[in-house]
């Protein structure tokens, strides 16, 4: 056996090329990740936190806590994802009349392609996770959720996943083939490189935790409620959080199938998706967007649900029209599995095809247009305080109806045919992401950051935060949709015509307005955390709140609840404040409550090292983690020390400390 | 179609129309039906839109705390109200709906063009290759990569297909786009209505280098037309398969050329996949395979 057969066996295909240290900008930034690193271990050392952060953290099963941990993986991959952007746009008001710009096709390809992965499965998924699984299990009154080791586990390998993107930033490249990895581009025969392989396995390893969270908060809502808290008496951010959830479950596998047979293709040359022998892109494309356009809905729906909890509580007024809003939940869960044919009305289905899927897609126009009615009548008669929760829905409703708008234009297939995968599109779809996932997700992280950690949120810098994103995503977003109207495509590198320059420009310039937003946000979170003590809220409903999470402490204790809630109305909370109900202090019970665990951390750094291993071909360490793998999962079905009893001193213990108002 | 009143009731558009984009101004009959479409729908959808946005700012204000709206927090449900709130979209998506399906058929890329008596439609083949344009011209028997002519008042049939990645043809003045397939045969009729000279292009990203699909477009008169075929007919090189393996090689930034004569079945064979001498075409194999295992299987096209 010679040298490199030898190397080849013990690294595969991973050689000193592998690491891009010619490249100045990957060099650098490298530095400055491993300089954070390394000051965030040397401080977490220096303050002994190493078993805390295990104890507490790590291995904890409580959904508040996993909650919190996926909305900071979501917040540190948007300034990733966010950083991708920036160069998109510096490159495009560069890149005019002959001039390269500053970035390659090699290099600007991948950073789109990063782009949309990571701010859709690493940034919108984590966050709207993050805020379902913090929110709704207080809010049905559930002290957590039905599997809270699975939770764990969702949690760690959806980490994993993003962990496997970063590391494709310095060691081998990422993906060229578009935030869907699409063929023919992501075939071996294209792109034989590791890129298409570190998506797939990111994604196979994060899609897996997505999918068993969509299971568990399913069953939570469906298994778990309070005594009394009927289907229709469900909060709408429960509702939508179950419809979105049922919608994942639906659409993960066919993702999941799709990438499996993707990865066949690459690793044994099997012909799912090739040009030749029987093999069919096009098949791949559909069921990428079988799973694509629900998607939209599994992200747009929760926020949904956020939007309607704030209107009703800052208009200090009951929802208007509950049961419609429910049903229209329910409508456009269902229709949403009609529409995916319209992501590519351009290939030619025939006109008939066409115009069914053009017209179902107009059809969820309806009951989102009564949403978005039903809001404006819940302000009707209102009494609105503009508080930042509030501020960031009447940002939403006046962005969004464009969005919507213009994503009906694309639903006419003939318009599709001259718009189709020109920047008039690429600014649709940002303006209901930022404008209906990104608006809601603020306002939900202001709305529910007091009861999260018992302080609000310092509102200079919240309105900081607020105008950057709002005047930002405008700048930004309308010379792009001007752009896409002058016939100018997406992922397009470099351009010849100069008229078009000045939208570009405009668009940079946005694109920093909200980077002002975003550091904004930074600010205030560091901001806030150093003012706590005057911004502390002692009363657990600082919003005059009207859903049960609102019931308990700020932040709740371990348990939720001392005594499980009982509810007679939808507004539950609402409802027992105006009869006078007060916590009972006295008689407390046992609480049974699950034992952290740290299988989920373990089986996820092993799906880590699996994905990293199949990505370079390395056989044995594939297979030694797989195995590992196999052995933990077991292992871990023998642990009966699942769960334990909290005495009632102890309820009574953290109740008193509870009310004393300092955690 | 009436210009002059989509002006009128079309503020955001036709504002936009000043920046004299491809797509709002067009030269071809298909390309100003799909923008007159965008001004219709756009103009109903507004309908609605604008009184909501004035609606939410004049709630947003009204309602403020502090501010003079009555305060009814028991005004949560009003059954004519939802009645209204259903129903306002629905009839315009019923209005829009109707369009669309009338405009999707009118449309659809794979119908002919309605021609004068005794006219027959021009037919030139598209092959997107990675990362240039071939364009064939069948019945007159010539080539060219990344240039496009065609006569004025002519409907034109371009069959369209891709050597191995997936692009769209797409002239944003002359029609829509539809994409280029490997193994698979697609459509688009079109029919210029001026002379003019613009850019087509690829609108489906397709690999390194996809930012230099481009192709010049001119669309002449029956007189230049000949002209320009004569011209092209008079080149130095013919394109046959040794010509077509180099093309097939991935390059960017290609010049426009010219090919005096061309295999006459390269389209045929670079759809079914058999350039190469001894590789089996999909209908022989579909044929044999339909024989032996008597299954229907699938034709290679994209529409039978």
């Amino acid at each position: 056996m010679n040298d490199s057969s030898l190397a080849r066996l013990v690294f595969g295909r991973l050689t000193w090329e592998s690491f891009p240290i010619h490249e100045p900008i990957l060099v650098w930034t490298f530095v400055v990740v491993a300089l954070l690193g390394i000051g965030l271990v040397a401080a977490v050392s220096r303050y002994r936190l190493w078993g805390w952060l295990w104890r507490e953290w790590l291995t904890s099963v409580d959904h508040k806590k996993i909650g919190i941990m996926y909305i900071i993986l979501g917040i540190v991959m948007l300034l990733r994802g966010f950083a991708d952007a920036v160069m998109m746009r510096l490159q495009q008001a560069m890149a005019f009349g002959g001039s390269e710009g500053y970035l390659d096709a090699h290099h600007y390809d991948q950073i789109f392609s990063a782009h949309g992965t990571i701010m859709i499965f690493f940034v919108a998924i984590p966050l709207i996770v993050g805020i379902v699984n913090y929110v709704m299990p207080l809010q049905i009154g559930a002290r957590d959720v039905a599997f809270p080791f699975l939770n764990s586990l969702s949690l760690w390998l959806t980490v994993a996943g993003a962990l496997l993107v970063m590391v494709s930033l310095f060691v081998g490249e990422f993906s060229r083939a578009g935030w869907l990895n699409y063929v023919p581009v992501a075939n071996i025969e294209n792109s034989p490189d590791t890129g298409p392989d570190y998506y797939l396995w990111a994604l196979q390893i994060a899609g897996v935790g997505t999918t068993l969270s969509a299971i568990n908060m399913v069953t939570t809502i469906i298994k778990m409620r309070a005594p009394g808290m009927t289907m229709m008496r469900m909060p709408v951010f429960v509702w939508t959080a179950l419809c979105s959830n049922v919608l994942a479950i639906a659409i993960f596998p066919a993702l999941t199938a799709a990438f499996a047979m993707l990865m066949l293709d690459r690793y044994i040359g099997s012909n799912f998706f090739t040009n030749d022998l029987g093999g069919n892109p096009m098949m791949y494309w559909n069921l990428v967007w079988v799973w694509g356009h629900p998607e939209v809905y599994v992200l747009v729906l929760p926020v949904f649900g956020i939007y309607s909890e704030v209107t009703s509580t800052f208009c200090g007024k009951r929802l208007f029209g509950y049961s419609s809003m429910v049903y229209a939940t329910v409508v456009i869960t269902i229709l949403s599995y009609l529409v995916w044919l319209h992501h590519f009305f351009t290939m030619g289905s025939g006109a008939s095809v066409n115009s069914f899927f053009g017209i179902a897609t107009m059809v969820i126009a309806i009951p989102t247009g009564a949403k978005i009615f039903n809001w404006l009548f819940t302000m009707y008669r209102g009494q609105i305080r503009f508080e930042l929760p509030m501020m960031w829905v009447v940002a939403f409703m006046l962005t969004f109806v464009v969005g919507g708008m213009t994503g009906v234009l694309l639903a006419v297939p003939p318009a599709d045919f001259v718009l189709h995968n020109t920047l008039f599109l690429v600014a649709h779809f940002h303006n209901v992401i930022i404008g209906g996932v990104v608006f809601g997700l603020f306002a939900g992280m202001y709305y529910w950051f007091p009861k999260a950690f018992g302080f609000r949120m310092d509102p200079f810098w919240g309105k900081v935060t607020f105008w950057g994103w709002v005047i930002g995503y405008w700048l930004a977003w309308t010379p792009i949709y001007v752009a896409g109207l002058m016939g100018t495509t997406r992922r397009v590198r470099l351009f010849e015509d100069p008229d078009l320059r000045i939208w570009f420009v405009l668009a940079l310039i946005g694109a920093l307005i909200i980077l002002v937003g975003i550091l904004g946000f930074v600010i205030q979170i560091i901001v806030s955390i150093r003012n706590r003590k005057a911004l502390r809220d002692t009363t657990g409903d600082p919003w005059d709140g009207r859903t049960l999470e609102w019931s308990t402490s700020s932040p709740p204790p371990f348990y939720n609840f001392a005594f499980t809630p009982i509810v007679h109305d939808q507004d539950a909370w609402y409802d027992m404040k105006s009869r006078g109900v007060r916590r009972p202090a006295v008689e407390y019970r046992p609480i049974h409550m699950p034992r952290n665990t740290g299988a989920g951390v373990i089986l996820s750094a092993l799906a880590l090292v699996l994905g990293f291993a199949m990505v370079w071909y390395i056989w044995w360490l594939a297979a030694l983690a797989f195995v590992g793998l196999l052995a933990v999962a077991i292992g871990h079905t023998f642990n009966y020390h699942r769960d334990y009893t909290v005495s009632p001193q102890e309820v009574e213990r953290a109740e008193n400390a509870a009310a004393g108002g300092v955690p | 179609m009436k210009r002059r009143k989509a002006w009128v009731l079309l503020p955001f558009t036709s504002l936009l129309l000043a920046c004299e984009g491809a797509v709002l101004n067009p030269a071809g009959i298909v390309a100003r039906e799909q923008r007159d479409l965008i001004y219709i729908s756009t103009g109903m959808m507004l309908l609605i839109i604008i009184p909501v946005m004035i609606l939410i700012v004049v709630f947003a204000w009204h309602y403020r705390k502090g501010g003079h709206g009555t305060y009814d927090p028991k005004f949560d449900h009003s059954t004519g109200l939802e009645l209204a709130i259903w129903s306002a979209p629905l009839l315009i998506i019923i209005a829009l709906g109707a369009l669309t399906w009338s405009s999707t058929h009118l449309l659809d890329p794979f119908r002919p063009l309605p021609a004068r008596e005794g006219q027959q439609p021009l037919v030139v083949q598209v092959v997107s290759l990675d990362w240039k344009w071939l364009f064939i011209y069948p019945e007159e028997g010539v080539a060219t990569v990344n240039e496009l002519v065609v006569p004025v008042d002519r409907p034109v049939r371009f069959d369209i297909t891709s050597s191995n990645m997936m692009n769209t043809f797409y002239v944003p003045t002359m029609a829509g786009m539809i994409y280029a397939m490997p193994g698979m045969r697609s459509q688009l009729h079109a029919v210029l209505d001026r002379a003019e000279e613009s850019q087509g292009f690829s609108a489906n990203y397709s690999g390194a280098g996809f930012s230099h699909m481009r192709f010049r477009f001119e669309s002449v008169d029956d007189a230049g037309f000949a002209r320009w075929i004569s011209q092209v007919r008079n080149s130095a090189t013919a394109l046959q398969l040794a010509e077509y393996r180099q093309l097939l090689t991935p390059s960017e930034r290609v010049p426009v050329m010219h090919f005096s004569r061309v295999d006459s079945d390269l389209f045929r064979r670079t759809v079914e996949r058999c350039i190469e001498p001894g590789t089996p075409c999909t209908s022989e194999t579909m044929a044999h395979r339909e024989h032996g295992a008597g299954g229907a299987a699938a034709t290679g096209e994209a529409r039978p």
